[in-house]
């Protein structure tokens, strides 16, 4: 009934036999040509700190909200010579962090690392390590939203405008609501920064705990938006300061806990229920972190 | 002392396998082929080529197969297997005029050049559940009629040639492709119209019925839907020859809108387009529909902020794969955040018992 003359014919169904370096797709899995355009995208980035630069992101075999953006990030600076770490939620072993470095196993025969001091490459989301990060590490994080100024005009066209003309006055102007409403700023994640005194810009959802370790890191901090086609960028030594006011000045809390495994006080909880009558206990969102103190 | 849930590397390898398992059902019922899916399911195969933006029966139907008849993520799989191709170049624009047609169907003219053409439609059936289909349904055998050699010109012709109808002008614009460029706004018609023809039918369809019932309304007529085969061309820079590379199923619908005239046009027709892989008459006609809303700036329509007429609020939310990855994301761990909000909400609390 219905032919159709088809060129592109299935060249092969090759079963997975679980190999551990798939040699069907190129290094990293994306194409050279790709990893050029996204390299040119990064390298403007960190010419032009916190300031969005569109790319043409690419469909990854990982859903978008999935860290598709920080994947393509990663594919495109990674070499045979790094040693990558990936974590989610702080943790090593959290299942999208343990997906995606398999994918990086699978399709780069990368070394790969908990360790944060060993890594050359580390894939985040959600947190920044413990461990403060070092000269030539280079630093991805994974960005849902990158607009910071989107809750406030949902328009892209709109803020583009806003940022090019630091109108930034309604970033403010919210903040001090939040303050005469309920005497504090009711943003506990995603909290806006400032870069190089310049561009407001979304440190992606870490806990507003973790936002001090971005400012004058010696690291590379990278940032992908695969579904929305954004990188941005904080080169090594830059100023990145949380918004606040001088009588409201930035307060990056955590629980009021010790963890409950290695006794660090400083560190970001995790927050578990042990039973069935609510009991809590805390415990550190840094795996990596945990462990060495804890072995110590 | 508590530790902390390991394991996340060998939930996921279960999960897979059982997923796996349940996949293939009941090993008593014969296996799925990917003929009969190619050939019994043809308007998913086809959808998810659309949506998917490849042309290819044999993958779609795969992709229909491994994601257990789940649409939008046969489409996932399609995507990111398309986005892996290599680009050798680009076809010449595929000729509708051109087009072998199985269906051709106009609502505004009772007769026309070409005549219409009904076609394998759902349209005039009745809404019975066929039993016989239980069993090996008799299949009543259609009448056949030999290929017409002459091409079948598009009514919109006739109101173009009186100039009742707003005329399209060739602007040179070379397209960029959506899927190697970002899009930004505002965006051509050109952007437009490819990512309406791999948005979510779902999704156009619900916008198109909203400027129906007023929310930018724009009563349409379907001017002319058709539905066959259309060759597609690419020229060899090398050789220079144009060579047929392969005859795909395309839909296409353009619709003929009122338009009342304004200060920069006089009264006159106006036009919407949709086109799809395969025989997607609904996901076509919503595209129109659609596109015209889209369209209100060039005509000199006044804008009333309805959904519909928001170029960026179409275009950024009607990709599927776009909006169920992030949806669907909701679904990773989260306690970081949720931990600072916990401790945000405590201290909030507390001030307030504090001051009460």
């Amino acid at each position: 009934m219905r032919k159709t003359n088809n060129v592109i014919k299935i060249k092969d169904f090759k079963v997975d036999k679980g190999l551990p370096f798939d040699q069907e797709y190129n290094f990293a899995y994306l194409d050279e040509n790709t990893k050029k355009m996204i390299r040119r995208a990064i390298i403007k980035a960190l010419c032009i700190p916190g300031y969005q630069v569109p790319f043409a992101s690419r469909e990854m075999p990982m859903p978008y909200g999935w860290g598709t953006g920080g994947v393509q990030v990663t594919a495109s600076c990674l070499t045979k010579r790094d040693t990558l770490k990936i974590i989610d939620q702080g943790a090593d072993d959290t299942t999208n962090a343990v997906s995606i470095r398999n994918f990086f196993k699978k399709t780069s025969n990368i070394k790969t690392t908990e360790i944060t001091e060993k890594a050359t490459l580390i894939q985040t989301r959600h947190r920044i390590p413990e461990t403060p990060l070092k000269k030539k590490q280079i630093f991805v994080y994974q960005v849902p939203i990158p607009e910071p100024l989107a809750f406030l005009e949902p328009k892209i066209s709109e803020t583009i405008k806003m940022h090019s003309l630091s109108e930034y006055g309604a970033m403010h102007v919210k903040l001090y609501e939040d303050i005469s409403k309920n005497g504090h700023i009711e943003t506990a994640y995603a909290y806006p920064v400032k870069t190089n005194d310049r561009y407001i810009m979304d440190p992606s959802p870490i806990p507003k705990f973790d936002n001090p370790k971005m400012n004058n890191s010696p690291a590379i901090q990278l940032f992908g938006a695969g579904r929305e086609q954004r990188i941005y960028a904080i080169p090594p030594y830059t100023k990145v300061k949380s918004l606040d006011f001088e009588d409201y000045p930035f307060d990056p809390f955590k629980a009021e806990h010790a963890c409950d495994i290695c006794g660090s006080k400083n560190t970001y909880l995790d927050e578990i229920i042990v039973d069935d009558a609510g009991n809590k206990s805390f415990i550190c969102s840094d795996t990596d972190f945990c462990n060495k103190r804890k072995n110590k | 002392m508590y530790v902390a849930v390991k394991g996340g590397e060998k939930a996921i390898e279960n999960a897979h396998n059982w997923l796996s398992e349940i996949r293939r059902g009941d090993v008593n019922v014969p296996n799925l082929e990917i003929e009969q899916i190619k050939e019994q399911l043809t308007l998913c195969v086809e959808r998810v080529m659309s949506e998917g933006s490849l042309y290819d029966t044999d993958l779609a139907a795969l992709a229909i197969k491994q994601s257990r008849g789940d649409l939008i993520e046969a489409i996932f799989l399609i995507r990111a297997y398309r986005t892996t191709l290599p680009r050798f170049g680009t076809s010449r624009p595929i000729k509708t005029e051109d087009m072998v047609c199985m269906r051709r169907i106009s609502a505004t003219y009772k007769d026309i050049p070409g005549k219409q053409k009904l076609g394998p439609t759902f349209d005039y059936t009745h809404r019975l559940l066929d039993f016989s289909l239980l069993a090996e349904g008799n299949i009543p055998k259609a009448e056949k009629r030999k290929v017409l050699k002459e091409k079948i010109p598009h009514v919109l012709r006739f109101l173009n040639k009186e100039g009742l109808i707003q005329k399209e002008k060739d602007n040179n614009y070379q397209p960029k492709d959506i899927t190697r460029n970002p899009l930004e706004f505002p965006a051509n018609r050109s952007e437009r119209l490819q990512s309406l023809s791999r948005a979510d039918e779902g999704f156009l369809l619900a916008l198109a019925y909203s400027t129906q019932r007023g929310y930018a309304r724009n009563h349409a007529f379907v001017g002319e839907l058709r539905i066959g085969y259309v060759k597609v061309k690419y020229n060899i820079p090398e050789l220079d020859i144009e060579i047929d590379i392969a005859e795909i199923i395309v839909t296409e619908c353009e619709s003929v809108n009122q338009f009342q005239g304004s200060k920069k046009t006089p009264a006159q027709f106006t036009r919407g387009y949709g086109l799809t892989f395969g025989q997607l008459e609904r996901k076509a006609v919503s595209m129109a529909l659609v596109d015209r809303a889209l369209r209100w700036k060039e005509i000199g329509e006044e804008f009333v902020g309805a959904p519909a007429q928001d170029e960026e609020f179409v275009l950024s939310h009607c990709d599927n794969i776009q909006a169920t990855g992030f949806l669907e994301h909701l679904k990773l761990p989260h306690y970081v955040d949720f931990q600072s909000e916990l401790e945000l909400v405590r201290r909030i609390r507390k001030e307030y018992e504090k001051n009460k």
